[in-house]
């Protein structure tokens, strides 16, 4: 069993907090990076919300953008720069509210990045708000006596939304255990070989604790993943295209 | 290069290239549409990306992250279009990055509409997004300046690591002159050591991020950077201004009338020059340091509000009166504006 840490996580001290997935998600894309070998060539966009601290957490050259823009900033990164894996790494406000228009538009043209969506159900930066993955009921900040569907709407599926196009790859996995964990980790490795060969957008959805803004210990925040997010966002894979297919 | 004639929008994106740009994401909005049109296909020509963005917002924030890699990059825009540009430019001057946006100017608030104007100029020499900036805004007025200044335009924003605006206007970029492409230049992606390209272990991660977070002495580094292109980046023409009663001050397209008009009101005896900025920031003062015989001013501009009128009361000090000779939905005409100049001559004069 392996347990040393790669040297690209940084240990600084983080602003995460207790419990919350970011952390495991950081050490985890490191992890794939060393194991492929591209840890000196890895470019990274991080999103101006929690997923943000990232900058500090990692040692990879990284561009702090935009909110709801890192996919288009990796975008024209990786155009530059065609021989280094390019990763953008957002929350699910950012890919599904705010960047709506640039998730779908790269998935449209299938751009050869790696896209690793934080789902955590809620805005975590801002304070616990109401996101587009909130589940129907879900008390948040600005749904304080629960998330009424008729107005906000179901929570959204990003594989229901990508049917009828092929991208490079979509996956979505689950950081609530050490099972889960591990398999998110293949589909992330997945993401980064498929990039890498050039098949297209490669996004991995992870669901991810949020113990802070749910009120809810960290254990329990991982165990609400398994019992009550998974129904709404099923895990696996969904999408494996090749290169002009 | 031998002179070819061209389209403004044309010739602009051309000298881009000649400058080394070889990355273009933009979204299509009339009066700057062919500079999108003419890289899609030439951009591929010269080795570079060419991207039509699903909008604006995602266009400027395209060229952050290839600019972020090393690369020259070039996105333009107009009238609504240019105000989604906004969000971008804040995050380029706040996370010190070079790039060159280009404003083909048209009419209005809203929605406006495609006829040339000048009604961005606050927008442009402000900020236009939010926070704390200034950018360099390079004003051409003939389809030559377009390819000239597209070039400096670069060189600019690498110098300061900035963006840079370019204030085209709808009449300079659809009209077709004679213009000398300046020589192609290659860039080097990794000619910058801040640029991202890969951390090596043991090296220091690049960080491309709000530079408020990692400098502690910022407001110093900020000021001084804006002091050092007010003091180094004056750029302007000045035509009969040292016996000069009235002075237009006049940019872009309408300098063009403005220097006919002085041309016609010397041969008819007025002591009459034009000043024309070709930096809008920083604003030319030290051209009007030299009109000692100036009795007023009077700027010559395609807006209703005069928006140039704040800018020349701060060049000289508020010692003089200053007019506006405004225009919309047309170009000043000469007749105009020389009718104008003697009316506000007289009245002061006259001390009325």
């Amino acid at each position: 069993m392996k347990v040393k840490a790669p040297e690209t996580v940084t240990f600084t001290q983080s602003g995460f907090c207790p419990g919350c997935g970011h952390g495991l998600i950081v050490r985890l894309i490191a992890e794939v990076a060393e194991e492929l070998g591209v840890s000196e060539k890895l470019l990274t966009v991080v999103d101006v919300a929690c997923g943000s601290l990232n900058i500090d957490s990692w040692r990879f050259d990284t561009i702090m953008a935009a909110h709801g823009r890192p996919i288009v900033t990796a975008i024209g990164a990786k155009k530059v720069r065609k021989d280094n894996p390019v990763l953008a790494y957002i929350g699910d406000g950012a890919a599904y509210s705010i960047g709506m228009a640039e998730t779908m538009h790269a998935a449209i043209r299938n751009d050869n990045v790696i896209t690793i969506v934080i789902n955590n159900s809620i805005y975590g930066m801002t304070g616990g708000q109401c996101a587009p993955t909130s589940l129907p009921g879900q008390k948040t900040t600005s749904t304080p006596y629960g998330k009424d569907v008729s107005k906000a709407g179901e929570p959204f599926n990003v594989v229901d939304a990508f049917s009828g196009m092929k991208i490079g790859y979509l996956a979505r996995g689950a950081m609530c255990d050490v099972a889960n964990i591990n398999k998110s980790k293949q589909y992330v490795k997945k993401a980064f070989e498929k990039h890498m060969a050039g098949d297209g957008f490669c996004l991995v959805e992870l669901l991810s604790a949020c113990p802070t803004n749910l009120n809810l210990t960290p254990v329990a925040s991982m165990e609400r993943i398994k019992k009550e997010m998974i129904p709404y966002f099923p895990i696996g894979e969904f999408q494996d295209h090749k290169k002009g297919e | 290069m031998a002179k070819v004639l061209m389209k403004g929008n044309e010739a602009l994106a051309e000298a881009a290239l000649a400058a080394g740009c070889r990355f273009y994401s933009g979204y299509p909005i009339t009066p700057q549409t062919e500079i999108l049109e003419y890289l899609s296909w030439r951009m591929e020509e010269v080795g570079g990306e060419f991207i039509q963005a699903e909008s604006e917002l995602s266009g400027i924030n395209m060229v952050l992250g290839a600019a972020a890699a090393g690369a020259r990059a070039l996105t333009s825009s107009a009238g609504p279009g240019f105000s989604l540009k906004q969000e971008g430019i804040s995050y380029l001057v706040a996370s010190e990055l070079p790039a060159v946006i280009v404003d083909v100017m048209r009419i209005g608030s809203g929605l406006g509409d495609i006829a040339q104007s000048q009604g961005d100029y606050w927008q442009l020499t402000r900020g236009g997004g939010h926070g704390d900036y200034r950018t360099i805004v390079l004003a051409p007025a003939s389809v030559q300046e377009n390819a000239d200044l597209m070039v400096e335009a670069f060189d600019l924003a690498e110098k300061y690591t900035h963006p840079v605006l370019i204030a085209s206007d709808a009449a300079i970029g659809q009209m077709i002159e004679a213009v000398e492409i300046p020589e192609f230049v290659e860039h080097d992606i990794d000619k910058f050591d801040w640029s991202i390209k890969g951390c090596k272990k043991g090296d220091e991660q690049r960080k491309i991020q709000n530079a408020y977070y990692t400098d502690p002495n910022y407001e110093y580094f900020l000021r001084d950077k804006y002091d050092r292109m007010v003091e180094e980046e004056q750029r302007y023409e000045a035509i009969e201004i040292e016996d000069a009663e009235i002075i237009l001050v006049a940019y872009g397209i309408s300098s063009r009338v403005a220097t006919e008009a002085v041309e016609e009101g010397r041969a008819k005896g007025m002591k009459i020059g034009l000043i024309r900025p070709i930096t809008l920031y920083p604003f030319p003062e030290k051209a009007f340091a030299k009109a000692k015989e100036a009795k007023v001013f009077m700027t010559v501009e395609m807006n209703i509000l005069g928006q140039m009128v704040d800018d020349v009361k701060l060049a000289t000090g508020g010692t003089k009166p200053v007019e506006h000779y405004g225009s919309i939905f047309e170009i000043p005409e000469t007749d105009g504006i020389l009718k104008k100049a003697r009316e506000v001559l007289h009245t002061v004069k006259e001390g009325k």
